[in-house]
């Protein structure tokens, strides 16, 4: 049991970060970003080729990614969704809009990095082992890496000043242009932030998980799925959801495995019943 | 000045000259084009088994092309492949078909998969078009199918051979099979799980299954590492997906044997799994160094030159083009005729290019396991992984 809970607390850190920049999207703009999951794989592959291929350190290769996105998002955000949402106000145009970019980013990512999975040298070697708990060095590295930004990420959205801003734009956005924040510009920094977090998931996970072109899609439904249980545009609710689908679904690999595959058939009729009760998720409105 | 005008003129004047020299040359070389199609998974987590087979045809198509073209009864053609991915969905195979058919095709290889190549049956059928799935299912190569010609060897076919070679050598008495919750994966396990208790093997766990994007197998696997098994089996693992169950079972602390009745990815084992993915145990692709003859070196070496890196797994996907063309050879009729190549297929037997073998022949197999010749008979090659390549373990042969 000891080994299914580790299992169930390192899956749901992994994912509380994948689905932090979701959320965070979310919040500022209202806008769905299929592309996420795409964003992560892109994050992915430019760790593995400046980690992997070019010999750099691994740190320095995960700031790639986290900078590279971060100008990507930025420009998807100043070029592409604010046109959108000034000129539309039909919120699906966004929605297209979003899964546009994930389509175009999955041919680019296909084009430029190949249809292979690719996999970096371990970053730490080693196996913990004791307390009836085995988990790899390096994922405990990465757990624990997970749990700083998450807290770095907290720290920032409630003690500096674009996190305040942005906590505004999230809760009224009239509101907090009639106070003076700077719209376009705290909604082109969120858009930023969101991209970067996608993007240093994908590389942090790159030395345990690998990365292909085509897992773009199926990450950003699991980063639905956390941000629907936990509440959509709520920092603490994607948290919330990344750890209890982590958890339940290392509970549900162990303790269902004899009737088949059904874990994920489990998890989703649980997530029906608790949308139809609770249809803002856990945490509710944005923000809190 | 005027000098220099006259010298650009002759220099196009040349160049024009050239130009349609070589045109002329081209149209000498070839009379006109065979278009031969692939439909199969060039993207996502099994993209590796669809783009060794288009890339195989792809470097075939181009070295036949640079000779002059293929000389099939009185004409000489030039050859075009045409590809379609179907990203591995049935519906997607079915549009493929579809458009190989709308595109006058009548040969096609691919799909990749079970479900998607039971899919195409019907239009393929309908349309008179042969083609040469990657797929196991029987149904598709037994009376009264009879377009499917299956493109490898089967994992009915190599499951029970790799079983008893590791009950026999390395004392394999306890199996786990895992399997991705797919059709292919699925219907695998099932014939693996079926062959090993008919060997006499305990089957420790035969239900464990994942969904096929999993990114972090430690869960899975838990519970199997924890029934101490002697060999796990990864009952049709997709490439993307093979080095992180192994990594996984490794970290976890099993110790035991891993194999697959897949083919793999060397390049992708050692990138994903490093040196924990030594000992691996994979149906390789159908050549070794012992067997490859010159001709397979050479495909080797113009298919690396072309595409960067070479898949052991092509070492099978290089033979489906030849098979197809070498039977049209043997009845020019049945280029457009697939009933003409039905009847071929019974009789036909041509020297295999790609075995040292002088007496090695390139036939259709498969009356044991279909009741009819709807196999090609390729080597049965089974490898184990070892520091970034394959090694050969044992080679046989199926009918």
């Amino acid at each position: 049991m000891e080994q299914v809970i580790a299992n169930g607390l390192y899956l749901g850190a992994q994912y509380a970060l994948v689905a932090l920049g979701l959320t965070l999207i979310f919040g500022l703009m209202n806008v769905l970003n299929f592309a996420h999951g795409q964003m992560y794989v892109l994050g992915g592959f430019i760790t593995y080729v400046v980690y992997g291929q070019l010999g750099l350190p691994f740190v320095v290769a995960v700031l790639a990614s986290g900078v590279t996105l971060a100008v990507v998002g930025g420009l998807m955000e100043r070029y592409l969704f604010r046109t959108v949402i000034k000129r539309s106000h039909r919120e699906e145009s966004t929605m297209l809009l979003a899964a546009a970019t994930a389509f175009f980013f999955d041919a680019v990512i296909l084009l430029v990095f190949g249809e292979k999975q690719r996999g970096v040298p371990k970053i730490v070697k080693g196996v913990f082992n004791d307390f009836g708990v085995i988990l790899p060095y390096d994922r405990i590295v990465v757990g624990l890496v997970a749990a700083v930004l998450i807290l770095g990420f907290i720290a920032f959205m409630k003690f500096t000043k674009p996190g305040r801003a942005m906590r505004a734009l999230a809760q009224d956005r009239t509101a907090a242009q009639l106070m003076g924040v700077e719209v376009d510009r705290y909604t082109m920094i969120g858009f930023a932030l969101g991209a970067m977090l996608a993007g240093v998931t994908g590389g942090l996970l790159v030395s345990i998980t690998g990365v292909n072109s085509g897992i773009g899609g199926p990450i950003s439904i699991k980063a639905f799925m956390m941000i629907m249980i936990g509440g959509a545009g709520v920092v603490s609710g994607a948290i919330a959801g990344g750890f209890i689908l982590g958890m339940m679904e290392s509970v549900g690999l162990t303790v269902l495995r004899e009737y088949g595959d059904v874990t994920y058939l489990v998890i989703f009729a649980a997530l029906m019943i608790f949308l139809s009760i609770r249809p803002n998720g856990l945490m509710g409105k944005p923000w809190g | 000045m005027n000098g220099v005008l006259i010298s650009r003129r002759l220099l196009l004047a040349s160049a024009c000259a050239a130009a349609l020299s070589l045109t002329t040359l081209a149209a000498h070389a070839a009379d006109a084009k065979l278009k031969i199609g692939f439909v199969g998974v060039t993207s996502g987590p099994a993209a590796a088994w669809g783009t060794s087979n288009v890339r195989s045809m792809q470097t075939l198509a181009a070295w036949y092309n640079e000779l002059g073209g293929v000389k099939i009864g009185d004409k000489t053609y030039e050859l075009e492949i045409v590809t379609f991915d179907d990203q591995k969905d049935p519906k997607r195979a079915v549009e493929g078909m579809e458009k190989m058919a709308q595109e006058g095709i009548h040969y096609v290889v691919g799909p990749n998969v079970d479900d998607g190549a039971a899919a195409v049956r019907p239009v393929a059928e309908k349309n008179g078009i042969i083609y040469i799935p990657y797929a196991f299912p029987k149904e598709l190569y037994s009376p009264p199918a009879s377009n499917a010609i299956l493109g490898m060897i089967a994992n009915y076919q190599s499951g029970p051979a790799i079983y008893k070679y590791l009950m026999e050598n390395k004392g394999v008495k306890k199996v786990a099979f895992v399997a991705a919750n797919e059709s292919d994966p699925l219907s695998q396990r099932d014939s693996g799980v079926a062959a090993a208790k008919a060997l006499g093997l305990e089957v420790v766990a035969e239900k464990d299954t994942y969904q096929n994007d999993t990114r972090d197998f430690t869960p899975v696997l838990t519970p199997i590492v924890g029934l101490k098994p002697d060999l796990l089996v990864l009952s049709g693992v997709a490439p993307a997906n093979a080095p992180l169950l192994i990594r996984a079972a490794r970290e976890l602390g099993y110790e035991g044997l891993i194999s697959t009745e897949t083919a793999q990815d060397a390049k992708v084992l050692e990138e994903g799994a490093g040196e924990l993915a030594n000992g691996f145990i994979s149906v390789g692709g159908a050549s070794t160094p012992e067997i490859a003859s010159d001709r397979m070196k050479e495909f080797v070496e113009r298919y690396t030159k072309m595409f960067g890196e070479y898949n052991d797994e092509s070492n099978t996907k290089v033979y489906a083009l030849d098979y197809i063309l070498e039977t049209m050879k043997a009845n020019p009729a049945s280029m457009d005729n697939v009933d003409e190549f039905k009847k071929t297929v019974d009789t036909f037997e041509a020297p295999n290019p790609y075995l040292k073998d002088p007496n090695a022949k390139l036939k259709y197999v498969g009356s044991t396991s279909f009741g009819q010749k709807r196999q090609l008979a390729v080597p049965m090659v089974v490898n184990e992984y070892k520091d970034g390549a394959f090694q050969t373990l044992f080679v046989g042969t199926v009918d």
